[in-house]
């Protein structure tokens, strides 16, 4: 009798194995089935730009036949996706959003991006020429094109309108004047901080640039050499560490990005802010910010070297190299880019890299006038960069941007600004080999 | 008819002979097939990896260099080593306090009383909670300036605290949190070891006029140690491995100054910011042999405690 139980499982074992193989075969061929298909697969980060686009897919899917799936996820979780996908060669992506100075690079030397050249000539009323320079060569890799450009940014000062006011003092233009107004305001309100930036040590690279910039330094000199330790740099790093430290909030967190100090001043707690202009909309818009009606703009407040903010393409698309539907890919982009797509979503406020968009009246109409002028201003004496232009650039922002969090600690900004140079030069040359 | 089937009837039993003369095989087939490509596989690649400067991309071409990134990452004074404190550190702290307290919490929820039910549901509630959201809601508590820990310490005229700002405190602080997460599991295990106990010892020490403590220190405790160290284990092995909850807390790197930067934190930098896998692979490596390392010497006092 036990005997005959346990054949009769031993049987069924086997017919429930048999019959997860074969389901599983069924899995796989249902999959390859679907490559090269209809289904475009979109992967994007999360943006302003994202929603707009997202919004506007059905008017591409019905143009096109072609069904649009999104990926839509947070910066750091996409940048951990596509080393996951892209690196075990997958197909599954199509079009992918991603950050030409931050992993351009990268994915270039990796071969994930595909080689656009041809495709971005192809179309003359799509009009590649149309496109800023700057934006242009961030997206080029061995005069290969790898990515057309999507959103530009600048950094710029938001300010307190009111609490400026209330103290009597102009907008700085200088970082000497910025430095006394955050030092009065902050003295004569204790609860407000004069200052504000980010200051997690790899956040912060971007927006301690044109600081940098101003003061005359930048991360690499023209030998390719690392340049963090010049007098330049020193000062720079100093300046930035020394507004937080003394004027910035109390007990400052050293993990911030821009969305932790974004709250800090839309809740009402500093007078000045340093960040990118893309991002004024968490400021100006009641829904978020509660100071929402008293944010002012200015271009970046000019050094000893003048006004030096970065305006770089913070973003890009690109079409995954391995994708088998690359045609349809390259129709989804060249959607997304186009003139008129440009143009509505700057309209929304995200700063486009096309030069028509900005030629255009109605393509700043939307905008906070004073920031309009700042992005002008920024536009003209404008740096390309905003962090080092190497490969492997997480680890080269870990390493510049030590400097910056000793200083807002307080700590001795000229040692570590030394060690920090030992560090960079290694691993520059490296990178070289 | 009959004559057709019978061949086929003849295979049909050939095999089911078969299947149960091996059925030890084949039961356990489905799980050696799980483990050999869900654990060996993986393991074998990191270590193939760990001997390679892989870098990049996996797919690029890598050289093999033998124990090039064991000497790099075993003479790393900067990052490994204090992340190897950190991981021990953290691992240590957490542990004993959830122990102590665990074992307080169970004793005191031993012996049935009213409303047993819901203080019980109510001290469990952390457990079932996941540790990003956990990480979230004290980073949210613990904010410097908006947090409400510092609101409630000004209540009481002690000035504010950085908490997970503060380069000091920040490892203590997320101490704290996974204390707070993770001792009602000690208590759930320690609780059931206690139900388990029997009566008679500790009756038979009453009688004999032994007090509280030395009832506990000298009857309880021994009859316990084996569900102690199963609490031990577990919790232990969880807590060298924790990663979700700092990296939720601090973000990449462990904070700006590696304030939290344990083992799992380091080796996530190494692949996913700076593409480093080979080196990545080293340290986990290195990682998976000292995790193995304490639990071969806890499972063997757990059989001397058997014994």
């Amino acid at each position: 009798m036990q005997r005959t139980i346990l054949r009769k499982a031993g049987i069924t074992a086997a017919i429930a194995m048999f019959a997860g193989g074969s389901l599983a075969a069924c899995g796989g061929s249902g999959g390859d089935a679907e490559a090269g298909s209809d289904t475009l697969r979109v992967t994007l980060a999360n943006h302003v730009w994202t929603e707009q686009i997202i919004e506007a897919i059905p008017e591409f899917e019905e143009e096109t036949g072609l069904t649009v799936e999104v990926t839509q996820l947070g910066e750091d979780q996409l940048s951990a996706q596509y080393n996951v996908q892209l690196n075990a060669g997958t197909d599954e992506i199509d079009v992918m959003m991603y950050r030409p100075l931050q992993e351009g690079k990268l994915f270039a030397q990796n071969g994930y991006l595909a080689d656009l050249t041809d495709r971005v000539q192809s179309n003359p009323e799509w009009e590649w020429s149309d496109f800023q320079q700057g934006p242009v060569d961030s997206t080029t890799f061995e005069d290969k094109v790898v990515g057309v450009p999507t959103i530009t940014e600048r950094e710029v000062l938001y300010y307190r309108t009111d609490l400026l006011e209330q103290a009597g003092l102009e907008v700085p233009q200088t970082l000497e004047e910025l430095e006394a107004a955050a030092k009065k305001i902050n003295e004569e309100n204790p609860d407000v901080a004069g200052f504000v930036a980010r200051t997690g040590k790899s956040p912060a690279v971007t927006q301690f640039s044109s600081f940098l910039y101003g003061f005359g330094g930048d991360f690499i000199d023209d030998e390719g050499n690392s340049a963090v330790a010049s007098p330049e740099a020193k000062e720079a790093y100093a300046y930035y560490g020394r507004m937080i430290n003394e004027y910035g909030p109390e007990n400052v967190s050293t993990d911030m990005s821009w969305p932790e100090a974004m709250a800090i001043f839309t809740q009402g707690g500093a007078a000045f802010y340093t960040e990118a202009d893309s991002l004024y909309q968490n400021a100006t818009d009641p829904a978020n910010s509660q100071v929402a009606d008293k944010v002012g703009f200015a271009p970046m407040p000019a050094g000893p070297a003048g006004s030096k903010p970065y305006n770089v393409p913070s973003w890009g698309l690109g079409i995954n190299e391995a994708s088998k539907n690359q045609d349809n890919a390259w129709k989804f982009v060249e959607w997304a880019t186009s003139k008129d797509m440009v143009l509505q979503i700057q309209k929304e406020g995200v700063p486009g890299p096309r030069k028509s968009v900005w030629s255009n009246p109605e393509g700043t109409a939307t905008y906070p006038e004073d920031l309009a002028a700042a992005i002008e201003v920024s536009a003209e004496n404008g740096v390309g960069h905003d962090r080092p232009l190497v490969i492997n650039v997480g680890e080269a922002r870990e390493i510049v941007g030590d400097p910056i969090v000793v200083g807002i600690t307080g700590g001795e900004v000229d040692a570590a600004a030394d060690s920090a140079d030992e560090a960079f030069q290694q691993f520059l040359d490296d990178e070289r080999e | 008819m009959t004559v057709a089937s019978l061949p086929q009837k003849s295979a049909w039993k050939a095999y089911s002979d078969w299947a149960n003369d091996h059925r030890k095989w084949l039961f356990a087939a489905p799980a050696m097939a799980f483990v050999a490509i869900l654990i060996i596989f993986p393991l074998a690649w990191t270590l193939y990896l760990s001997l390679t400067d892989a870098s990049g991309s996996v797919r690029a071409e890598s050289e093999f260099i033998g124990f090039a990134n064991y000497a790099e990452v075993l003479t790393d004074t900067e990052r490994f080593w204090p992340a190897v404190a950190r991981t021990f550190i953290f691992t240590g702290a957490a542990l004993l306090v959830q122990m102590v307290l665990g074992m307080c919490i169970a004793l005191l929820l031993w012996r049935p009383f009213k409303g047993e039910k819901w203080v019980r549901v109510a001290i469990l509630l952390p457990l079932v909670a996941t540790p990003v959201a956990v990480g979230m809601m004290w980073r949210l508590i613990f904010d410097p300036n908006i947090g409400f820990a510092n609101q409630a310490l000004a209540w009481f005229g002690i000035p504010a605290q950085p908490w997970l700002s503060g380069q000091d405190t920040a490892l203590a602080t997320v101490i704290f949190i996974d204390i707070w997460q993770w001792t009602p599991m000690v208590v759930i295990i320690l609780l059931a070891g206690l139900t388990s106990l029997s009566e008679e010892p500790d009756e038979a020490a009453r009688i004999d006029g032994a007090n509280a403590w030395q009832r506990f220190k000298f009857i309880t405790v021994p009859l316990m140690m084996p569900t102690i160290i199963v609490a031990i284990l577990l919790r232990s092995i969880d807590a060298l491995k924790t990663f979700d909850l700092l990296y939720a807390t601090k973000g990449r790197g462990g904070g700006s100054f590696h304030e939290v930067e344990t083992l799992n934190v380091y080796a996530y930098g190494l692949s996913f910011d700076y593409n480093d896998y080979g080196l990545s692979s080293t340290v986990l490596i290195i990682f998976f042999l000292i995790i193995i390392g304490c639990m071969w010497v806890l499972t063997r006092r757990r059989k001397d405690v058997q014994k």
